[in-house]
C-alpha cells in the first residue's frame, strides 16, 4: 500500500515525511525523522515516556497516528532549549538530580512544561497529579516534584 | 590491590557536593543514546517468535514460509546456537548453567512459560518481520502447567525436567522433582534456643512474581562480519558481562565480539545477563546486515524475568527482657522456568541484622512455568525480610516494647556471627536505629485507621574486578574512563573522586563509561559494588598518574623525584621556594619527558562493607475501598561516605517506591492456563507520582576504612526492609498481621472486616 504524505510542523520547523497506514507518531518521529529523544517504554499509552506536544496539547505519541500529524505543530524534547540555554526545567532537573538513568525525563519535561504553561503556580499535589501519567521506576518522584516547583518558582520571577 | 590512600586527615573539596552530572545534558535534551537508537546502514529488524503455552513440547518447527517471504532475510531456532555443557558455574548462591541459558534464550525440547522464544526473523522492516512469525509453524505437544511456589513442589506436580533431582540433598532423592536445590545454614543449637525462650513467634507468608518495571524495553543493535568479529550495541548492566556470555552461547572467542555500552534505562538486576543479544547476533551472522531488536512490554513482562515469587514460614525465640534468641526460616521460592532463584541471598540476610546464637535458614529453589528469575535490588533479601522483619514486629508486639528499640537491642555488632559463617566487621547499623527514632516523623501522631511500620535490612553488598583509565591530554585537561555502566550517576561520582585524589576541580575531568574494546575487564554494575570497587581503580588509577607527573615535573626541574610533592593539583618542590608545575604545564612539556601520560590499572577489589538501612512507613487504609494511602515515608542508611549526596538520596527514595510497589500492588496474575494477565503498565501497576509521598532520607555516615573515601554501597540495602516497613505499617493499621503480598484493596477489605 502507498505511504502517505505529511507535512507538519516540528519543533518550529516545516517537515515533511512518508508514513504508513498504521505507523505511529512515535515510530514517525523516531524512524523517519531520527528524533530518537522522545522514548518507547510501553506503546500502550500507559508510561508516559514517549509524551510530546501537538499544538501544545501533551499527548503519548505511541497512540497518535503519524497521519494524524498533518498540518499539526508537534513539540519534542529535541526543541525544548533555546539553542544552548536549557528550558528552566531541564535545568531544574539536573540541578535537583531528578533524573537517574534518564529514560523517562524527556516524557516527564514535556509534560512538566504543559503543566506550567497552564498552570504557573501549581501545588505540590497537582504536579503529582499532573504528572501521574509519567511512569518513572528509579526515582520516587521526590526530586522530580522538588525540580518543577522549583522551576516554577524561577519562572514566575522571570 | 594498592593500599588505599589515607585522607582522614585531609579535608575533602569535591567527595560529598552536588555537581551536576557530566551526562545531564545529553539526559535532558533527548541526545542521550539509549539501546534502541542507534543505527547502521542496511539495518534489518529483528521478531522473535513466543510461545503461547506454558508448557509443551516442540514436537517440530517448520520455518520454510517464513523464509521465502519476500524481505525475510533470515530465520532462526536454537538449532542455530550450540548446545552447552550441563554444569553449574559460579558462586552457589548465584550460580549459572549455561545448558539452561541457552534453553532460555530459545527453547529446544519444550517451551517452558508463556512467552518462551522459540524461533526469530530478520526482515527489512517492521510488518514483514512481523507477518513472517506468523508464517512459522510450531507443532506443540500441550502439556500440564504449574506456577505458583507450594504447588510445584507437590509429588504429583508437572515436571519441567523430567530428569532433575534436587542438589545438596543426602542421600540424593530417587524420584525427580522441581525442585533445583535445597540449602541449610544453621548456627549455634535451635532447639536449645527455641527452648529457653519464653515467647515464640511464627508466621507464613506468601509473595507474587513481581517485575523490576525497568521504563527501557531490551534492546540491542548487533552487526556480524563475515570475517568473525562482532560487534553489539546494548543496553545492560555491564557490556563485558554481556559479552562474554553472548561470546559463549553462540560459540565464538571472546575477541570476536566487542560490546558498546548504550545508556541504561533502568535494570535494578534485570539487565544483568543477555536476552536478545545472542538472537540479535545470529540473526546478522546469518542475514548478513546488522539486526536490530527492541522488545515490546508485553514481551519484557513475559520473558525478561520478574523477581521471584515465594512462600515463607519464619518462628523467632524471644526471652521476657527482649533478647531474640533463636530464628529458624524455611524459605521456598520461585526459580522460574530454569534453577536458580536467590533463595541463598534470603537465607543469609533474613537474620543477619541481628546477634542471634541460634539460627537455622533453609531454602528451596524451585522452577516453574514462568519466566526465569532474574535479579532484582538485593535479590532475595527483601523477600526473606519482608517474612523476617514481620516476625520481630510481631514479637516487639508480643513484648509491648517499641520496635525500633527491640532492634536496637538485638543488633549485630562487629564480631557477630552470621547464619552464614561470616563475621559482622563494621559498625553502621545501630546509628540507622538512633537516626529513626530522632526523626520528627517516628514521634509524629497518628489517626483513625493509620498505621506506623518500621523494619531493618542487611545486605552483603559487592567489590570485584573493575578497571579504569585516567589521561592527561596535551592540554592538561583529563579523560578517565571506567569499565562500569553508568546506571545513575556514575560518570559524576567516578570524575568526583578522580578530582578528589587529583586536587584538581571537578570540571576538569571528563568521565566516559569504555566499551568492551577500550579499557580492562569490569564486572556488572550490580551488588552496589561500582562506586567501591571501580571507585578504587579510579582513586589507585590517579595516584599511579600522579607518580608519573611528579617525574615529569622532577626531570623539568632537575631535581629528584623525591624533592617533589603533588599538592592541590599541581606538582611542588619540596624546597620550600614554592615554585610549582601545573598539569598543563607538565602537560606541554610531556614529549621532552617522555612521552604521553596517563595509565590504566585493573583491580580485584575486597574489603567491601556491608549495607543497613532502618526505614519507617505511615499508611492509611481507607475502611470503605481497602484503598492504603503511604502518608510518610523515611529511610536511615549508612552510606559509608556519599560521594555525591544527591544520588545517593535518589537510590533511598527509588527503593521506597519500589517497596510500597511491591507492597501494596505488584504482581503476576495468571489465567488458568498459565497465560499472563497483565503484561502492561496499566494492569500491573507501579506506583505513580500521585501514589508517594515526600521521601525523606537520612544518610548515616560511617566510612569504610577499606575505602579510600569511605564508601559502602548505596544501591540496594535501602531496598531490604522496604517492603516489610509497609506491610508492618498496614498490620498496625488493620489490626490484624498482613502476611500474603500484595497487600490489594480487596484483602485490605477483608481483614478489616
Amino acid at each position: 500500500m502507498a505511504k502517505h504524505h505529511v507535512t507538519a510542523t516540528v519543533n518550529g520547523d516545516a517537515v515533511e515525511f512518508l508514513c504508513d497506514t498504521q505507523q505511529s507518531l512515535l515510530d514517525v518521529l523516531r524512524d523517519e525523522l531520527g528524533l530518537t529523544g522522545t522514548k518507547e517504554g510501553c506503546s500502550t499509552g500507559d508510561c508516559g515516556a514517549c509524551t510530546v506536544t501537538v499544538d501544545g496539547r501533551p499527548v503519548c505519541s505511541c497512540l497518535v497516528l503519524g497521519v494524524e500529524a498533518a498540518g499539526k505543530s508537534i513539540q519534542t524534547i529535541e526543541g525544548m532549549a533555546s539553542g544552548s540555554k536549557l528550558h528552566p526545567l531541564q535545568r531544574k532537573f539536573l540541578e535537583h538530580a531528578a533524573l537517574q538513568c534518564g529514560y523517562c525525563t524527556p516524557g516527564i519535561l514535556m509534560s512538566a512544561r504543559a503543566l506550567l504553561e497552564r498552570n504557573p503556580d501549581p501545588t505540590e499535589e497537582e504536579v503529582r497529579l499532573w504528572l501521574a501519567g509519567n511512569l518513572c521506576r528509579c526515582t520516587g518522584f521526590h526530586k522530580i516534584i522538588d525540580a518543577v516547583l522549583d522551576a516554577a518558582s524561577e519562572m514566575r520571577k522571570g | 590491590m594498592d593500599a588505599p590512600i589515607k585522607t582522614e586527615n585531609k579535608k575533602l573539596k569535591v567527595v560529598g557536593t552536588r555537581p551536576l552530572r557530566p551526562d545531564g545534558i545529553a539526559k535532558v535534551t533527548g541526545l542521550a543514546r539509549f539501546g534502541a537508537d542507534f543505527s547502521l546502514p542496511g539495518m534489518l529488524c529483528g521478531k522473535i517468535l513466543r510461545s503461547p503455552h506454558a508448557h509443551a513440547r516442540i514436537r517440530s518447527i517448520d520455518t520454510s514460509k517464513a523464509q521465502a517471504l519476500p524481505g525475510v532475510k533470515a530465520v532462526m531456532t536454537a538449532a542455530d546456537l550450540p548446545d552447552q555443557k550441563f554444569e553449574y558455574v559460579g558462586r552457589g548462591r548465584a550460580d549459572v548453567n549455561f545448558w539452561h541459558a541457552t534453553r532460555n534464550i530459545m527453547a529446544r525440547e519444550k517451551a517452558l512459560y508463556e512467552g518462551h522464544a522459540v524461533a526469530a526473523v530478520a526482515a527489512v522492516n517492521k510488518s514483514i518481520a512481523e507477518q513472517a512469525l506468523g508464517l512459522i509453524e510450531v507443532d506443540y505437544e500441550v502439556l500440564p502447567h504449574v506456577i505458583d511456589v507450594d504447588a510445584a513442589m507437590q509429588p504429583d506436580a508437572p515436571l519441567l525436567f523430567e530428569d532433575m533431582i534436587t542438589r545438596d540433598v543426602q542421600p540424593p532423592p530417587v524420584k525427580p522433582s522441581n525442585i533445583s536445590k535445597r540449602n541449610e545454614l544453621n548456627l549455634g543449637d535451635v532447639a536449645a534456643g527455641f527452648a529457653s525462650a519464653d515467647e515464640v513467634v511464627e508466621m507464613s507468608f506468601k509473595t507474587k512474581p513481581v517485575h523490576q518495571g525497568y521504563i527501557e524495553p531490551q534492546a540491542c543493535l548487533a552487526r556480524f562480519d563475515a570475517d568473525g568479529q562482532a560487534e553489539l550495541w546494548a543496553s545492560s548492566q555491564g557490556h563485558f558481562v554481556i559479552r562474554a556470555a553472548t561470546a559463549k552461547l553462540l560459540g565464538m572467542n571472546i575477541g570476536n565480539l566487542r560490546v558498546h555500552p548504550a545508556e541504561i534505562g533502568g535494570g535494578f538486576g534485570g539487565k544483568n545477563a543477555p536476552a536478545i543479544e545472542p538472537v540479535a547476533l545470529v540473526l546478522a551472522r546469518k542475514s548478513g546486515h546488522p539486526v536490530k531488536i527492541v522488545l515490546s512490554r508485553e514481551e519484557v513482562f513475559k520473558s525478561c524475568g520478574p523477581a521471584a515469587g515465594s512462600s515463607m514460614t519464619v518462628k523467632i525465640g524471644v526471652t521476657k527482657d527482649g533478647k531474640i534468641v533463636a530464628a529458624e526460616g524455611v524459605f521456598k521460592f520461585q526459580a522460574g522456568a530454569f534453577p536458580t532463584s536467590p533463595v541463598m541471598n534470603g537465607c543469609m540476610t533474613a537474620f543477619s541484622p541481628y546477634d542471634i546464637a541460634n539460627v537455622r535458614s533453609i531454602g528451596y529453589d524451585v522452577v516453574s512455568n514462568r519466566p526465569k528469575t532474574t535479579a532484582y535490588r538485593a535479590p532475595g533479601s527483601q523477600i526473606a525480610a519482608f517474612a523476617a522483619e514481620s516476625v520481630v514486629d510481631m514479637a516487639a508486639a508480643k513484648l509491648g516494647v517499641d520496635p525500633l528499640e527491640f532492634r536496637l537491642k538485638n543488633i549485630a555488632k562487629p564480631g557477630a556471627r552470621t547464619v552464614g559463617g561470616a563475621k559482622h566487621m563494621h559498625e553502621g547499623f545501630a546509628q540507622t536505629i538512633q537516626a529513626m527514632m530522632k526523626h520528627p516523623a517516628y514521634s509524629a501522631p497518628l489517626g483513625k485507621n493509620q498505621g506506623r511500620g518500621v523494619a531493618s535490612g542487611y545486605w552483603f553488598n559487592n567489590a570485584g574486578e573493575s578497571s579504569a583509565a585516567l589521561h592527561i591530554n596535551e592540554d592538561g585537561s583529563v579523560l578517565l574512563s571506567t569499565g562500569s555502566a553508568d546506571l545513575s550517576g556514575t560518570r559524576a561520582s567516578m570524575a568526583m573522586m578522580a578530582a578528589e585524589t587529583l586536587g584538581i576541580e571537578y570540571d576538569q575531568v571528563r568521565s566516559i563509561v569504555a566499551d568492551t574494546g577500550s579499557i580492562g575487564f569490569s564486572h556488572l554494575a550490580a551488588g552496589s559494588r561500582t562506586t567501591y570497587a571501580t571507585g578504587i581503580a579510579v582513586v589507585n588509577v590517579c595516584k599511579k598518574v600522579i607518580e608519573q607527573l611528579c617525574a615529569r615535573a622532577a626531570m623539568m626541574w632537575d631535581i629528584k623525584v623525591e624533592d617533589v610533592v603533588w599538592e592541590d593539583g599541581c606538582a611542588k618542590r619540596a624546597d620550600k621556594s614554592g615554585e610549582v608545575l601545573t598539569l598543563k604545564a607538565i602537560a606541554a612539556k610531556r614529549a621532552a619527558t617522555g612521552g604521553p601520560i596517563g595509565a590504566e590499572l585493573s583491580v580485584n577489589a575486597g574489603g567491601h562493607a556491608p549495607g543497613f538501612s532502618t526505614e519507617m512507613c505511615d499508611v492509611e487504609v481507607d475502611p470503605e475501598t481497602g484503598q492504603v494511602k503511604v502518608l510518610r515515608f523515611v529511610v536511615a542508611q549508612d552510606v559509608g561516605r556519599a560521594i555525591h549526596p544527591s544520588y545517593v538520596e535518589g537510590q533511598m527514595q527509588g527503593s521506597a517506591s519500589q517497596g510500597i510497589g511491591w507492597a501494596l500492588n505488584e504482581e503476576y496474575v495468571y489465567d488458568k492456563s498459565g497465560r499472563l494477565e497483565n503484561p502492561g503498565f496499566l494492569d500491573y501497576r507501579i506506583p505513580v507520582a500521585s501514589d508517594l509521598p515526600h521521601i525523606d532520607t537520612i544518610l548515616v555516615e560511617v566510612p569504610n576504612p577499606n575505602h579510600p573515601y569511605g564508601v559502602k554501597g548505596v544501591g540496594e540495602v535501602n531496598f531490604v526492609p522496604s517492603i516489610a516497613a509497609v506491610a508492618n505499617a498496614v498490620s498496625h493499621a488493620v489490626g490484624r498481621r498482613m502476611n500474603d503480598l500484595p497487600l490489594s484493596p480487596h484483602k485490605i477489605l477483608r481483614a478489616m472486616r
